[in-house]
Order: structure tokens, then sequence, then C-alpha cells
């Protein structure tokens, strides 16, 4: 029982990166119609800029997270200023293509400022465990899990309540009408890739915190932010919090009782569980949870 | 004031939609601009607001001026922010917006200040949607969201406000209320530029009607005339001296010769 709700919690805690990520995708992809490839490089930076920030520059943890998150902004903004922009019109296939393009060069840049040492991001939990009688809950897992429910809330109060936010919707549901309400439709994308930079600077803090460190090589984790948001759904906020979240458990869980249950499908299968869950929602509810079908009138 | 003058629009570099249209809507009045399908109605409504390269048109040559200032090099946002407000053809509202967000978005280049006392006017004038402003705006009746979003265009408190076929779609009885909230809104001082099919309705309440044809103005003169002319009342509101006489007398194209001569 406690090995169970251990399990969960650290896929709970697992899940809300996912759900930071994929909160990330589905921004830019609701507001430019572009599957943004670009992620997990963003994701990898802004762990980086955390390390940097709380070793190089000497800045508490947390004051370096929102730095680091901001820098991150700036350079989501910039890359689709400059490699996405004069996209604009063509087809969104081509788009996501840029995306993988500005992967690499971003990957590569990681690379070569991480080194090949593994960093760590300066966070105060560590291996700390909370004990609640004989449950053992790595403190980071709860951070992870309430950070990442607290980024939804002020995110979706954002797009509900704000000015921008409300453009940025406005710009996902018709780019003509909001033009004619006086949007500027460039600067509404610009937003939707900075939104999307600093999550990925979120999520990077929590990838290598917990006392695990991150490499250059980290990144691939943030590509399971892909079977979650598919399985919530591509263009949905709330698919994304509920599709990280399982993806994160399904994957713990696996990672807990495979080996036991069935030591034939051999070691780290979990890895591989993200990716069959989203092979079989494609299969049977392409649009995911809480996305919507696409119907088209031939 | 508007003013437009010798306006050439060409569509995919190649394909000229207006071919010199000029007009002008003095402060304070409603402006009609009738004309069949394909006439150029939309163009001239899409070059004032700087819509045109949404649809890979340009203008060519010509001038449109606000009270005396350029506009025509204005992109979109420039206009709403020059002060010219639209409801576009087809309603074009923020389907899964509610009624409240889709009138805020509409006050996106307003002062913060004044959207509240503007929501409280837009209120006053449509009072169903007060009922409403939680309600997801899509599913409002055609009427409804025509209101909406004319009250959204309102938002910004535009000095000029185009309406792009506002009755399209619509019951009579829905036709007769949008006319005469189109004559309270330009009551409280707000020029109109309505572009119709309905010429029996548009010409009811505007002083100065253009009729456009294949890209050329071929009438300009005030609406109470325009009424009364011969060939409007023919082919735009469907009635002839005689009363109900046979199709096989109607001889269109003699007399649109004439015009176009």
């Amino acid at each position: 029982m406690e090995a169970l709700i251990e399990s969960i919690m650290r896929g709970l805690g697992q899940g809300s990166v996912y759900a930071m990520l994929g909160l990330g995708f589905v921004i830019v992809y609701k507001g430019t119609e572009v599957v943004n490839f670009a992620q997990p490089a963003l994701m990898i930076l802004g762990a980086f800029l955390v390390s940097w920030f709380t070793f190089d520059a000497g800045v508490p943890f947390f004051a370096a997270l929102p730095l680091a998150m901001l820098a991150a902004a700036l350079l989501g903004a910039a890359i689709e200023r400059i490699a996405l922009r004069p996209m604009v019109g063509q087809p969104v296939f081509s788009a996501a293509m840029v995306t993988v393009g500005v992967f690499f060069a971003l990957l590569t840049v990681a690379t070569r400022l991480i080194g090949t040492d593994i960093r760590r991001t300066g966070d105060p939990w560590g291996l700390d465990v909370l004990l609640i009688g004989d449950v053992r809950l790595f403190q980071v897992d709860i951070a992870k899990l309430v950070i990442g429910v607290l980024a939804f809330l002020v995110v979706g109060a954002y797009f509900k309540y704000s000015r921008s936010g409300l453009a940025i919707r406005a710009t996902a549901s018709d780019q003509e009408t909001a033009l004619a309400q006086g949007v500027k439709v460039g600067r509404m994308f610009g937003l939707s890739w900075a939104l999307a930079g600093a999550l990925g600077a979120l999520a990077g803090a929590f990838i290598g915190a917990g006392g695990v460190g991150f490499e250059p090589i980290s990144a691939l984790v943030a590509l399971k932010a892909l079977p979650a948001i598919i399985l919530g759904g591509l263009d949905s906020i709330k698919g994304a919090l509920i599709g990280g979240l399982v993806i994160g458990v399904i994957e713990s869980l696996s990672r807990t009782y495979q080996p036991g249950i069935a030591p034939w499908l051999g070691a780290n299968f979990d890895q591989v569980v993200p990716y069959l869950v989203m092979l079989i929602v494609l299969m049977i509810r392409p649009y995911g949870l809480f996305g919507t079908p696409e119907i088209e009138r031939v | 004031m508007l003013t437009i003058e010798g306006l050439e629009v060409v569509y995919e570099d190649v394909i000229l939609v207006l071919k010199g249209v000029s007009l002008t809507v003095p402060d304070g009045e409603i402006v009609t601009l009738l004309g069949a399908n394909g006439a150029g109605k939309t163009p001239v409504l899409r070059a004032i607001t700087g819509l045109l390269d949404v649809h890979r048109g340009a203008i060519r040559k010509g001038s449109i001026n606000l009270d005396g200032k350029p506009i025509h090099h204005l992109d979109a946002p420039g206009t709403v922010a020059a002060g010219i407000g639209q409801v576009m053809e087809g309603r074009r509202i923020f389907v899964d917006f509610t009624i409240d967000e889709n009138l805020r978005i509409g006050a996106h280049t307003a002062d913060r200040g004044t959207i509240e006392a503007n929501l409280d006017r837009i209120y006053t004038l449509f009072p169903i949607l007060a009922q409403r402003r939680k309600q997801v705006a899509g599913y409002l009746s055609g009427g409804e969201q025509q209101m909406l979003a004319i009250g959204r265009a309102l938002m910004a408190e535009p000095k000029l406000l185009l309406l792009d076929e506002p009755s399209l779609g619509l019951a009579p009885l829905i036709v007769q209320q949008i006319r005469d909230l189109i004559v309270e809104i330009n009551e409280q001082g707000t020029s109109v530029l309505l572009v119709e099919q309905n010429a029996n309705m548009a010409l009811s309440i505007s002083q100065h009607g253009y009729i456009l044809e294949t890209g050329k103005v071929v009438m300009d003169k005030p609406a109470a005339v325009l009424r009364d002319d011969e060939d409007v009342r023919e082919f735009y509101l469907g009635l002839r001296e005689e009363g109900a006489a046979s199709f096989r007398d109607v001889k269109h194209y003699k007399r649109r010769k004439r015009w176009l001569s």
C-alpha cells in the first residue's frame, strides 16, 4: 500500500513537469497552429539558465527561477520573430519543420553551455522526504505538483481575465476578426512563444531537481509531454494538465510494478509506456480526452 | 468625415476589383453602398479597414482619408486606433467566447477606463445581451449574434462604423430591429457606412446612396432620389411602375448599358 501511494506521488510529480511542458505546446499550438518541437530545447536551456543563475551568478533558487523564466520567455519570443514569423501564411507542416530545426540548433547551444558534467539546479528540496505514517513522499514531488497546478491556475486566469490573454484567444479563434478588433496578431504569436519559453524554463528547473541533476540529453524527457497532450487533446489547456498527470502516474506505476508482474517485458519498460498510451489514444480517440474533434466535410 | 478618391484595388496582383471608386461619408450621416454580388462592396470596406492583405489584395491607386488624414497605408489595428469600427459580413463573433468577452475584445485598443461605461451603454442598447452576459456567444440566435457583432464594434468608440450586410440571413422582423438600432447608433453620434443588398431597408434610413457595379460607382445620389429612381426601383427594390409585369419585358441589358456609358 505504501509503495502504491509513493509510486503515485512520484508519478504526479513527474506528471506535473510533463503538464507544464504540455501547456507550452498547447499554447503555441492553439495560438499559432504550429506544433512546437523546439519546446524540449527551451526546457533544457531553461534548466541551464536556472543552474547558471544559482551557481554562477549566486542568486537564490527562488529568485533564479523567475529570472530564468523571463530569459527563456525572451528567447521564445525571439525564436518566433526570427524563425517562425516568415512562415506565416505557409503550410503549418513547414512551420513545424522549422521548429525541428530550431530544436537542434538550441540543443547544440545547450550542449556547449552545459558541457559534459551533470549540472544541478540548486533546488532546496534535494532528496528530503516527508514522512506520513510509513509513507515516504519526496518533497520535490509535492513541490512539482503544487507549482505545476499553480502555473495552470495562473495561465488559466491570464487567458480569462487579461486583455492580452483574451487577444491571444481571439487570435487563436479567428485571425482576421481579431485583426479587425485592433489586435496585433503578430505580437500575439510572439507572446504565445514567450509563454511557452517561460513554462519550458519552469519545467526545466524541476527536471534536474530532487538530487538527480540534468545533462543535455535530458531534453528528451520533454518529449513525453507529447503523449501527455495527445491524451489530453492538442488544443485543451485542461487536457494538458490531466494528460500530463495521467502519463506521469502510468509511467511511475509501471516502473514500480512491471518488473514484478511482467518481468518478460524487460528492463526500463516504463520508458516506453507513455508512447504506448499515445498509440492507443491515437487509434481510438485521436483528438484526445478534451480536444476538439476535427470534422471535415467532404 | 471619410473621403475615398479614385480607389483602385487589385487581388492576387491581376484581378482589378475596384476601378476608381470615390465616395464620401460626412460626419453624423448614414451612407449606403448598394450593389449586386461581386460588385466590389466588400473590397471597399477591406480597403478602408486595412484587411486587404489578408485576402492577397492591395490598393493600387487612390486615397482614403479620415478627417483629412490619410489612412490607406495603415494596417488593420492602425485603422481601429484611427477610429474606424467594422461589423464584418457574416457577423464573425468569437463563438467560444462569452458575450462579455466578445465585447471586451472589441475594446482591445480602447482606454481601459472607458470599458465599463461602454459595456453599460451596449447592454442598454441591446438588453437581450445583458441577460446573457456569461453565456457562450455561439448559442445566440442569428439576430442576437448580429447585435453582438455591432456592440463589439462600438466598444472601441468608433467615429465611423462600417456595416457589411447586417441584414444578411435575418428574419424581416429582426431586420426592422437592426434598422432601428442603426438609426439609434447614428443619433448617438457615429457616422455609418452601410453596405447592403437589402436596398429598401438601407435607403429608408440613409441620407445618401452609392450604387456600385463591377467595381465602379454608377450612381451617386441622395437616398430619397435613389428611392424614386426608375432603375433602382426595378433592379434593387423589385418594383415597377405598372405593377407586376411579365419578366419577359424586363430589358436588363439596355438599361444597364445606359448606366455604364
